[in-house]
């Protein structure tokens, strides 16, 4: 593909690369958080190693996180600016969702959904972030007074539930809107991969063609 | 460890039913502000029996030593000079676990088993289930868990859950010269507690009540306070204590909910898959581009 004259550089090789790392600890943080949410999650412990080093893991990983994530940040924030036609975007979301693309505005490089998507995964990991510095035993918690820490330990359950279903819904589109996983795996789509979903990104990359 | 001779009536992240077959009687320990001679010999049982050892720390000047729980110190005296309508009172609080009914300990654990419940009343930590996490910490009233560096579990005053199973009382009860510390079953003890405020009252202490607080469900530590409408005064015991909103959404609602509501939402995306289809590129749009070619 990458040397296929009709597709158009999406991620640079540092964006993927980043976006993966924020990936997995992702995934390493939700399983290791759940299973010290809800005793239903608890086996998901013996994936780290059993209960204390799930503990133990869980603020590490979430320090990794938190670094991959506030330079995906930086690099895709202004690519985020929500935009006239983007509003509109989601004011169409009840068609796009039932398969009708006709009437959707044209989308840049992202459109509306995912720059919603992008605001609440940005708002959950500063309370995720700041929520979990507070409730770390180990090294912050004895900083703090207990009613401080007895909101943050909610904070971090709801910001948590919203971050994972935001990602849930993140990776389902991801698998719905077929081939834009490519872009993410290999930094390259199709010009007619693009004209369909990103037309004034395409046209931008292009000039038309 | 879990001893046979005590059922279970609850266990820490867990949802279903402990082995609970048999029923013991609720027990409770009476602390007699009034009796107490602030002599520390319950301090000192209380190390010897369970073998702890804490530190030698430095005199701060007061009587208190050490001066706060610790993971070593499962009960200290808590000494407080106060000005009531009688002139000056010294207020000698023994603190430590309340073991609570309703204990917030046991209900923020995510470690299953790591904290129980016995039915006779005892909060029992099992520290080779416990991980470490703090959470105890933040869903006790009565600030009582301490962490340990040494080992990053917790520890607490146990009612010497060992003693009573094999039908013996607490190791400061056994030891306490005056008799302000006395043993047996809650109903007992409230009994005892009623005689106690009454000879109070007699005495001129109007307020003299029992604090058996009903916010955690009634307590199996039980005080007898000469000024029980003024809590706050024995070293700031705390008036109305609770498991509180935020514990209880924490542990209570949000599990259930957050569970169910991401399920719905693994399944709503697959059944809108199933449903809907995948969005391709359309075939308008591929010709374009095959004419291209």
């Amino acid at each position: 593909m990458k040397n296929d004259q009709n597709t158009i550089i999406r991620y640079t090789p540092s964006e993927r690369a980043n976006h993966w790392v924020s990936a997995i600890t992702f995934i390493l943080l939700a399983l290791s958080g759940l299973a010290l949410f809800h005793p239903a999650f608890y086996p998901l412990t013996q994936f780290f190693g059993g209960g204390v080093w799930t503990r133990i893991l869980h603020p590490f990983i979430g320090i990794v996180m938190a670094i991959s994530f506030s330079i995906m940040f930086s690099s895709f924030r202004q690519l985020n600016v929500m935009t006239p036609a983007d509003r509109e975007w989601l004011g169409h979301v009840r068609e796009i969702a039932a398969g009708n693309e006709r009437n959707m505005p044209e989308s840049g490089k992202f459109n509306g959904g995912q720059k919603v998507v992008f605001r609440l995964m940005v708002s959950c990991m500063v309370l995720l972030i700041l929520s979990g510095i507070v409730i770390w035993r180990s090294y912050f918690a004895f900083m703090f007074p207990r009613a401080v820490i007895r909101l943050s330990s909610v904070v971090h359950a709801v910001s948590a539930t919203i971050m994972i279903a935001v990602i849930m819904f993140h990776i389902y589109a991801g698998i719905w809107t077929k081939e834009s996983i490519d872009a993410m795996l290999y930094g390259r789509v199709r010009r007619a991969w693009a004209k369909q979903h990103h037309a004034a990104w395409f046209r931008q990359m292009t000039g038309g063609k | 460890m879990a001893l046979q001779s005590l059922d279970i009536t609850r266990r820490s992240a867990t949802t279903i039913p402990s082995p609970s077959q048999r029923q013991t009687p609720e027990v409770a320990k009476l602390i007699d502000i009034s009796k107490c001679i602030g002599c520390k010999a319950c301090q000192v049982a209380c190390m010897e029996w369970n073998d702890t050892r804490d530190v030698v720390g430095t005199n701060h000047g007061v009587l208190d030593n050490p001066m706060d729980l610790s993971e070593n110190s499962w009960t200290v005296m808590r000494y407080a000079e106060v000005q009531t309508d009688r002139g000056l009172e010294w207020l000698i609080r023994k603190d430590g676990c309340m073991h609570c009914a309703n204990p917030g300990c046991l209900k923020s654990c995510p470690a299953p088993g790591a904290i129980v419940q016995y039915s006779n009343g005892i909060v029992d930590f099992h520290e080779e289930n416990c991980i470490g996490c703090g959470y105890c910490i933040t869903g006790c009233p009565f600030n009582i868990p301490r962490l340990s560096n040494k080992d990053s579990k917790v520890y607490k005053c146990t009612l010497c859950s060992d003693r009573v199973a094999v039908g013996l009382e607490p190791a400061c009860v056994k030891t306490c010269p005056t008799g302000a510390i006395v043993f047996g079953t809650k109903e007992d003890m409230l009994h005892h507690a009623e005689g106690r405020i009454a000879d109070l009252k007699s005495r001129g202490f109007a307020d003299a009540g029992i604090y058996d607080p009903k916010g955690v469900g009634g307590t199996h530590v039980m005080y007898v306070l000469q000024h029980a409408d003024r809590p706050a005064l024995y070293c700031g015991l705390p008036k109305d204590p609770s498991i509180g909103a935020m514990v209880g959404l924490w542990k209570g609602a949000a599990k259930p909910l957050a569970s169910f509501a991401l399920a719905a939402g693994a399944l709503g995306a697959f059944l809108h898959y199933v449903t809907k289809g995948p969005n391709k590129v359309s075939e308008e749009i591929e010709k374009e581009f095959e004419n291209e070619k």
